[in-house]
């Protein structure tokens, strides 16, 4: 029989090695599920994987993976900061859409006024404090009741995705859309559309600020005291109290950080592919960044391959959606069996397989 | 229109029943020491698989039957990957919600206008013939009396008996347990089960009893609530009836008040289970979780 053995130190060479097995893995079962439901599974992984980026019709869908990437990227890389250190922030969804209704109430608060120069970053503050304010609610319930956070971060979601319906027809409905739901189209306003910066690259500020957001966490958490309190607090948190480290201040930075770029990426969605504040607007982005940070192993650089790996199986979803007519719930099944293949296959890093001949059967 | 509080009483009963038996499934996971995010995935793995098993049997006894085999069957899923391959069960119970979400949506396609089959109501005779309690606690189908009956069951399991001990020495302790010779991994997996096939059971309710319909994401939180129920009734189970009757009475008020035109905008009503339930978390909880729950068991030997 098979037995595991601790690890003394994570493998090197299985840190980098699992999240490519787990992919591996995922493709196969994949492949089961799409044979399963009748389709031909080398044609449907390929059109998933292979025809975004280097098929006949990649130079359409290729703007539309940094799109989908630069909101999981930025979303999951501040989720990174919390997971390492064993505060659950599950709600960012909700952070993501209060994010988007803020910085969006922004612009048509000052529609039509022009002037990009102050409206547009203003959105983007502002769309970081609404979010960072529907983080505080579960972070300082926690410091200050110890309440548990993943069950009000989550609660926080439906109550975001009700608040949202609700100013789509009411509060922000567009005066001008003859009754229709929904908020005015940010990108007929100049002064408020978040815009491709290069024609047909899909290349947007969200996608920029993503990048940006990458090299700073990997800078923080490598070099940065506070970096090393994140680490240590996630290994022992008992080591870490002797070190020195506020807990709670710990708990609300984490949520701060997570809670801010969930609310930016949310108000460069509306801002730009999304376009107006609609009761359709949330996307799951907020829950499938979770898979992302996971699956980047909660390192900033991993993060980025997993954000766009990720923002791959949705505009590669799509396309096979369109062309082969396989189901769109499809492809969150594929998501949720990579994210349990890369948890299983983990266990190589962390164990060793012992093949053992057992005594006396 | 006005709120008739018998038919009120006897609504609260109804909506309470899928938060109370996925609540009282996960109450059992978490006293053997394992914390279960993935109530929300089983319940609608559950919610379809009974609604189609119903749909093509053509009964409802087959739908529920169904349902708590699904559920136990993809709660599986988590069991052995916690269990054997020692994930994280935060991110595994992620995943699971994630992947029942996506699974209940592809199979449930094609059943969305169907209409289902009846569950049947089983009054208890004499009983629900007493005027106000007759109605409010008698008249309901069965589910509703086996979800009363798990909860005395469990009780009775956790408290009485001594494989009900074995579980909390497990969840306590997971360390002494083992060096007791008992089998950690073993207990677990088969209170994973119980746990999956309540939360199948849940779904189901709601799925061929309380909407009546296929819809995707029918469960709308529901799994949620349950998880937080559990810690509202510090891990015990009769505080885990108050919690789930709490909450029922929230949902059924809120429709209630709903229907009846009141000058409140609809979506503060609708949101106001959640709300609810923050607020009981802070305010109304103050137990102390199994000590080994969320913790990875890995016997070095």
């Amino acid at each position: 029989m098979i037995q595991l053995e601790k690890r003394k130190e994570p493998s090197a060479f299985w840190t980098y090695a699992t999240p490519v097995l787990a992919v591996v893995l995922t493709m196969i079962l994949g492949g089961l599920l799409f044979a399963l439901i009748g389709k031909d599974p080398l044609l449907a992984i390929k059109t998933i994987f292979w025809d975004p980026i280097l098929g006949e019709f990649a130079f359409y869908y290729r703007p539309e993976v940094f799109k989908k990437a630069a909101p999981l990227v930025l979303i999951a890389i501040g989720l990174s900061y919390g997971f390492k250190a064993g505060i659950w922030n599950i709600g960012a969804e909700g952070q993501y859409i209060i994010g988007a209704i803020c910085g969006a109430g922004v612009a048509l608060a000052f529609y039509p006024t022009e002037g990009r120069w102050f409206i547009f970053p203003m959105m983007i503050i502002v769309g970081f404090l609404g979010g960072v304010v529907w983080a505080m609610i579960p972070a300082l319930l926690r410091v200050y009741f110890r309440t548990n956070e993943i069950l009000v971060s989550l609660m926080l979601v439906y109550v975001a995705e009700v608040l949202i319906k609700a100013f789509s027809i009411g509060l922000m409905r567009n005066p001008d859309g003859h009754g229709f739901p929904g908020s005015r189209n940010l990108n007929q306003y100049a002064s408020a559309a978040n815009l491709e910066l290069f024609a047909g690259t899909g290349i947007h500020w969200g996608v920029l600020t993503a990048l940006f957001a990458v090299v700073v966490t990997y800078v923080v958490l490598a070099k940065h005291q506070f970096g090393f309190f994140v680490r240590l607090t996630g290994e022992s948190p008992r080591a870490a109290g002797f070190a020195g480290v506020n807990a709670n201040r710990l708990i609300v930075i984490c949520f701060v950080i997570s809670g801010g770029l969930a609310g930016m990426a949310g108000l460069f969605e509306v801002a730009g592919p999304a376009g107006q504040i609609l009761g359709s607007f949330p996307s799951f982005y907020g829950f499938t960044a979770i898979i992302v940070a996971f699956l980047g192993r909660l390192h900033p650089v991993g993060i980025l391959f997993a954000g766009f790996l990720m923002a791959l199986t949705y505009v590669g979803g799509n396309a096979a959606e369109a062309a082969m007519n396989i189901p769109s719930a499809t492809i969150q099944i594929f998501q949720g069996m990579l994210l349990f293949s890369l948890l299983s296959v983990d266990v190589l890093t962390n164990y060793r397989l012992r093949f053992v001949v057992k005594k006396g059967a | 229109m006005d709120i008739n509080p018998i038919l009120l009483a006897s609504a609260i009963m109804v909506a309470s029943t899928p938060i109370l038996l996925a609540a009282i499934g996960e109450l059992v996971v978490e006293r053997a020491g394992v914390l279960n995010l993935g109530v929300e995935g089983m319940m609608i793995t559950g919610a379809v698989i009974g609604f189609i098993t119903a749909h093509e049997t053509e009964s409802a006894t087959f739908g529920f039957v169904g349902a708590a085999i699904g559920g136990a069957v993809v709660s599986m899923i988590f069991g052995i990957l916690t269990q054997y391959l020692l994930t994280n069960q935060v991110a595994t119970g992620l995943a699971l919600t994630l992947f029942g979400v996506g699974l209940s949506a592809l199979v449930g396609q094609g059943y969305q206008a169907n209409n289902q089959v009846p569950v049947i109501k089983m009054p208890i005779p004499l009983l629900a013939d007493v005027p106000i309690l007759g109605p409010i606690l008698f008249r309901h189908d069965a589910i509703v009396y086996v979800s009363l009956i798990v909860v005395a069951g469990v009780f009775v399991f956790l408290t009485r008996t001594r494989a009900g001990m074995i579980l909390r020495a497990v969840g306590e302790n997971h360390d002494a347990a083992h060096a007791l010779g008992y089998n950690v991994h073993r207990v677990r997996l088969l209170a994973i089960a119980f746990g999956g096939a309540c939360a199948g059971l849940g779904g189901a309710y709601i799925s061929l009893a309380r909407v009546p319909q296929w819809v995707d994401n029918i469960t709308a939180g529901t799994g949620w609530i349950a998880l937080a129920i559990v810690v509202f009734a510090s891990w015990k189970p009769w505080r885990l009836l108050i919690g789930a009757y709490l909450f029922g009475g929230v949902t059924a008020l809120q429709i209630n008040i709903q229907a009846m035109g009141l000058d409140i905008p609809v979506e503060y009503l609708s949101m106001s289970p959640y709300i609810a339930t923050i607020l009981v978390l802070v305010f109304l909880s103050g137990g102390r979780a199994p000590a080994s729950l969320g913790r990875i068991f890995h016997a070095s030997s």
